[in-house]
């Protein structure tokens, strides 16, 4: 499966989605007007990796700013990513924030509350 | 004198704002605005923790113009009259950052919104976190991607009550104003 490589703009993250590594990653700044045109491609990426996933899967979260239509669409990413956990494949979340960023310290914990996967926040001082 | 939503914004000091914007709010204006904020906030020094909160407060009510704002009443003086608003971004003699949104919506909407902020402001931040979190998990998501967490995520990161005024324009149309703020350090 190739991976999935989408250039970061001013309002949408970069994103890369290794099949072959088992690395994702989702980085810089999600605010579009509209996020589900967004991700659909990226969440019908991921119903082809659920079909044979890697024995593991690390996704880390690098975000630095999300708007809330953003954090529907992330959180369809995150149940991708427990339905392959709950298939017996290891998946591991990173969920970084920079050290003054409390808000995005919560938004990650409250992603991790919600979904079944182990979750690590990552503080990241400058 | 006919009404225009300046009327609504007469109370505020707008001649020193960082923003002021009257017009259509489209995709373009939103980049516009956020990219000036985010200039300028930084060429002020602004505390890492107020710039971030200002931002994502910022986008959120960008946003709410964008995909909330019904269309101008009949007769009222508007270039176009789809997603019309005015936004005024300002800080305070006391150091904190008002947003402050106008726009016409449909008087049918005004109650069910009255109640919703009402709500939102009389809940403590704890439950406001499970508010939130409960939208996120449960509520379908539409088609933009909206889902009905904006003004909950304003209160969660300003952590202080909206403020709001609704004004009856006419049988169909009020005005509506809305005001975030996030305290500074």
């Amino acid at each position: 499966m190739e991976p999935i490589i989408i250039d970061g703009t001013p309002k949408t993250p970069t994103i890369r989605f290794d099949s072959r590594e088992g690395i994702f990653e989702i980085k810089g700044r999600s605010i579009p007007e509209n996020s589900v045109e967004f991700y659909k491609p990226l969440n019908e990426w991921l119903d082809g990796y659920m079909q044979g996933p890697l024995d593991k899967t690390v996704v880390n979260i690098r975000l630095e700013y999300f708007n809330t239509s953003s954090s529907k669409c992330i959180l369809d990413v995150f149940k991708r990513l427990e339905a392959i956990h709950r298939s017996k494949h290891d998946v591991e979340i990173n969920w970084f924030y920079e050290e003054d960023d409390e808000d995005m310290l919560e938004a990650g914990e409250d992603y991790d509350s919600i979904i079944k996967v182990p979750f690590k926040m990552v503080e990241i001082v400058e | 004198m006919s009404f225009d939503l300046e009327n609504l914004v007469s109370d505020l000091d707008t001649r020193g704002a960082m923003v002021y914007f009257k017009g259509n709010v489209d995709s373009e204006v939103i980049n516009q605005v956020l990219d000036s904020v985010e200039g300028n906030l930084l060429t002020n020094h602004e505390h890492p923790r107020v710039r971030k909160k200002v931002y994502n407060v910022l986008v959120e009510s960008l946003q709410n113009l964008y995909h909330h704002a019904d269309r101008v009443p009949a007769g009222y003086r508007a270039a176009r009259p789809d997603r019309y608003g005015l936004v005024v971004l300002e800080k305070t003699p006391g150091g904190s950052y008002r947003i402050t949104t106008c726009n016409f919506v449909s008087t049918a909407r005004v109650k069910e919104l009255e109640q919703k902020i009402t709500k939102i402001n009389n809940s403590t931040a704890l439950e406001i976190k499970e508010l939130y979190k409960d939208i996120l998990n449960h509520q379908e998501i539409t088609e933009k991607g909206l889902g009905g967490l904006g003004l909950i995520d304003m209160a969660r990161k300003t952590s202080n009550r909206l403020e709001f005024v609704f004004k009856k324009y006419d049988e169909r149309n009020s005005a509506f104003r809305l005001s975030a703020i996030i305290s500074g350090v």
